[in-house]
C-alpha cells in the first residue's frame, strides 16, 4: 500500500485534449452558443479595460448637461454618446463600469453556491442514511420559499449593500447545486472505479473529491452557466428594489431604480441599463443552452 | 391512492417545520432587541418594556417561545401588523386576492401561447418559425422583467396613452368587493366601462409577469414534444397511417403534456417572485408590493406571517401538482 495506483482519478493528458476538442466540436455547431460565447468575451474585455474604454468617470457629474439625449436624437450631442442622467452623469461611461459589477456578482454568486452545493451534495450523497435526509430536508425549505423573496428578507436581515446581496443570493441558489451533486453522487457511488478505488485503499475525502467529483461535473457546469445568469438578475433585481448595491455605485439594477421617477421624461436612463442586462444575460444563457448540448450525450445525436 | 397522498403529505411536515423555523427564527436573529424592534421606533418606558417582554413572551426560554409561537400558528394567529395594528393573516387576505387574479391571468396567457409554440416549434423543427420563437423564447427568458415592465409603460402608455399606468381599477369606480377578482366584481357592479378599466389596468401586468413562465413552457413543450415524436408508439401510429395531425395531436401531445404540466405547477414560485417585481412597478396591491413594503416598513410580524403564508402556497401548490402527475402517470403511484 505505499503507492495507491492513480489511475482512477486523473486521465492521461491525451484523452483529456480529446475530451475538450470533442466539446469544442459540439458546442462550435451551435450558432448561438458561439455569439453567447464572443459577447461574453467581449463584456469580460469592456469590463476588465473599464478605466480605458469609457469617456469619463462614472461618478463625474456635468451640471450643464441634466438629462441629455443620447446622441442621435434631437438635442443630443457626440460628448454623451448615449445621454446623461438626472444629475448629468455620462450613461455610457456608468454602464462599462456596470459591466464591471454584474460579472463580478455572477462570479463569486455562483463560486460560492457552487463551492458550498458540491461540498453538501457531496456529504449528503456519499454517507446516505439521516445526514442525507436531514441535509435535503434543509434544501427543501430553502427552495420552498421564491428565491427573490428569501434573498430580499436575508438582506433586510443583513443590511442592504452589494456584499449582503451577494451573499443572500448564493445562499438561495445553492440547493440547486447540492441537489444536482448529490443525484449524481448516488448514481455513481456504488459503479466499479469507485468500488475500485475504495479497495486499493483510497480515503473518503479522496473518494469524495478526487473519484467520484469529476464524473458529475457536466451537470454542474451547466447549472453554473445558469445560475451564472440568475445571479445577476437576482442582483439586479435587488439593487432595483433598492436593498443590492446602494447608490451612487453604477450597478445596472440601482441606476434602473434611480431612472425610475424620470420613465416618461427620459426614456434613455431607463433603457440602455436594462438593455445591458438583457444582452448580458442572454449571452450567458445563450452558451449554456450550448454547453448543456454538447454536454449531454442523449441530445447530441438528435 | 390515499396511502400516496398521505405519503406526499407525511413528507412535507419536516419540510413545513423548517418554514416556521426560519419565519420563527428570521424576527430572532435580527440585530437589536426584540421588545424594542416590535415596539417600532419611539421607543417605550421600562415598565411598559417589562409588561411586553412578558406579554410576548421574551422572558421564557427560546424553545418555549417557538412552542408557543406554534401554538398560536395552529389558531391561525400570525400576530398584528406594527404599521396597521390589524391582524397579519386578515390583511394577507384581504391583499391576496389581487395576486392571485395577475398570477391565473399570467399563467393563463403563458400557457395558451406557450404551449401551441412549443408544438409547432417541435413539429417543424428548425424552420424559420422554430428558430424565431425559440431565440424569442430564450429572450423572454432572459429578461430583467422589471425592465420590461418600465419599457412597457413608457411605450403603451407614455407614448401611446393606450394603458394605465398603476393600480386595478379607474378611481371613477366604487362597487362592493364580491370575490376580490376585480375582472369579477366589475362585471358583477353593472357599472359601465367597469370592466374595461379593470381589464386595461391588467393587460400590462399580466404580460410583464407572463413573460418568464411563457419562455420556460415553451421551451420546455418543445423539448418534450421532441422527445416524444422520436417514441416507437409515435412511428407505429404513422405506419398505421394515421393522419400525422392526429398523431401529433393525440399521441405525442398527451405523452409530452405530462413533463410540461410539472412545468407549469412549478412556475408558481416563479410567479411568486415575479410578483414582487411587477407589483412594485405597477403599484398593484397585492402581496408582492405588501412584502416589499412590509420589509422596508421594518414590519416584522408583517413580514414573518407573509413568509410563512407564500411558503405554505407554493409548498401545497407543488403538492396539487405532485398528485396530479400521479394522477395522469400511474407508473409514478408505486414507486
Amino acid at each position: 500500500m505505499t503507492a495507491t495506483p492513480d489511475l482512477e482519478s486523473k486521465p492521461p493528458a491525451g484523452t483529456r485534449r480529446q475530451m475538450m476538442a470533442e466539446l469544442w466540436f459540439y458546442f462550435r455547431q451551435n450558432r448561438g452558443a458561439v455569439i453567447g460565447l464572443w459577447v461574453t468575451v467581449a463584456l469580460v474585455l469592456i469590463a476588465l479595460a473599464a478605466p480605458l474604454l469609457a469617456p469619463y468617470s462614472p461618478s463625474a457629474q456635468f451640471r450643464d448637461a441634466f438629462l441629455a439625449p443620447p446622441a442621435w436624437q434631437d438635442g443630443g450631442s457626440s460628448r454623451f454618446l448615449l445621454g446623461t442622467d438626472a444629475i448629468g452623469r455620462d450613461i455610457l461611461s456608468r454602464l462599462i463600469y456596470g459591466s464591471r459589477y454584474s460579472l463580478f456578482i455572477g462570479a463569486v454568486v455562483v463560486s460560492i453556491a457552487l463551492v458550498g452545493g458540491i461540498v453538501i451534495g457531496l456529504v449528503a450523497g456519499f454517507f446516505g442514511g439521516w445526514v442525507d435526509a436531514v441535509i435535503m430536508r434543509v434544501m427543501d425549505v430553502i427552495l420552498a420559499f421564491p428565491s427573490l423573496l428569501l434573498a430580499l428578507v436575508l438582506v433586510a436581515i443583513l443590511g442592504p449593500g452589494l456584499l449582503n446581496a451577494m451573499i443572500a443570493i448564493a445562499l438561495v441558489l445553492q440547493p440547486h447545486f447540492a441537489r444536482l451533486t448529490r443525484a449524481a453522487v448516488m448514481a455513481e457511488k456504488n459503479r466499479e472505479y469507485v468500488v475500485a478505488a475504495q479497495v486499493a485503499g483510497a480515503g473518503r475525502l479522496r473518494l469524495m473529491f478526487r473519484t467520484i467529483l469529476p464524473n458529475c461535473l457536466a451537470p454542474l457546469i451547466v447549472q453554473g452557466t445558469l445560475s451564472f445568469s440568475n445571479a445577476i438578475l437576482d442582483a439586479a433585481a435587488l439593487g432595483f428594489l433598492g436593498m443590492g448595491a446602494q447608490p451612487p455605485t453604477p450597478e445596472w439594477g440601482t441606476m434602473l431604480a434611480e431612472a425610475r421617477e424620470f420613465i416618461l421624461r427620459a426614456w434613455w436612463v431607463v433603457t440602455f441599463p436594462g438593455l445591458a442586462i438583457l444582452i448580458t444575460v442572454l449571452a450567458i444563457n445563450l452558451m449554456g443552452d450550448g454547453l448543456r448540448d454538447a454536454l449531454d450525450p442523449k441530445l447530441k445525436r438528435s | 391512492m390515499i396511502r400516496f397522498i398521505l405519503g406526499k403529505l407525511l413528507y412535507l411536515v419536516p419540510t413545513f417545520i423548517g418554514v416556521t423555523i426560519v419565519a420563527f427564527g428570521f424576527v430572532r436573529v435580527l440585530p437589536g432587541d426584540p421588545v424594542l424592534l416590535m415596539a417600532g421606533e419611539r421607543g417605550i418606558s421600562p415598565e411598559r418594556y417589562e409588561q411586553l417582554l412578558q406579554q410576548l413572551g421574551y422572558d421564557q426560554p427560546i424553545w418555549r417561545q417557538y412552542l408557543d409561537f406554534l401554538g398560536r400558528l395552529l389558531q391561525g394567529d400570525l400576530g398584528n401588523s406594527l404599521v396597521t395594528k390589524a391582524p397579519v393573516l386578515h390583511e394577507f387576505l384581504t391583499l391576496f386576492p389581487a395576486t392571485v387574479e395577475l398570477a391565473i391571468c399570467a399563467i393563463v396567457l403563458a400557457t395558451l401561447l406557450g404551449i401551441p409554440a412549443g408544438v409547432l416549434a417541435a413539429v417543424k423543427r428548425g424552420s424559420w418559425f422554430d428558430q424565431v420563437s425559440m431565440g424569442t423564447a430564450l429572450v423572454g427568458y432572459s429578461m430583467p422583467i422589471f425592465w420590461w415592465g418600465l419599457l412597457l409603460i413608457i411605450l403603451f402608455s407614455g407614448v401611446l396613452g393606450w394603458t394605465p399606468v398603476s393600480g386595478r381599477i379607474s378611481l371613477l369606480y366604487f362597487f362592493p368587493e364580491v370575490t376580490g377578482f376585480m375582472l369579477i366584481d366589475s362585471l358583477l357592479s353593472g357599472q359601465d366601462g367597469a370592466f374595461a378599466s379593470a381589464l386595461a389596468h391588467l393587460i400590462l401586468p399580466t404580460i410583464v409577469l407572463a413573460t418568464i413562465p411563457l419562455a420556460v413552457i415553451a421551451r420546455q413543450t418543445r423539448s418534450a414534444m421532441l422527445e416524444v415524436l422520436g417514441e416507437d408508439y409515435v412511428r407505429t401510429a404513422r405506419a398505421k397511417g394515421l393522419p400525422w395531425r392526429r398523431v401529433v395531436g393525440v399521441h405525442a401531445l398527451r405523452n409530452a403534456m405530462i413533463p410540461v404540466i410539472t412545468t407549469i405547477g412549478l412556475q408558481i414560485g416563479v410567479l411568486m417572485a415575479g410578483a414582487i417585481l411587477t407589483e412594485t412597478i405597477f403599484s398593484w396591491p397585492g402581496i408582492g408590493k405588501w412584502m416589499v413594503d412590509s420589509i422596508f416598513r421594518r414590519d416584522y410580524p408583517a413580514v414573518q406571517g407573509g413568509l410563512l403564508m407564500i411558503a405554505a402556497i407554493v409548498m401545497a401548490v407543488n403538492l396539487i401538482v405532485d398528485l396530479l402527475y400521479g394522477l395522469i402517470n400511474p407508473r409514478i403511484r408505486h414507486v
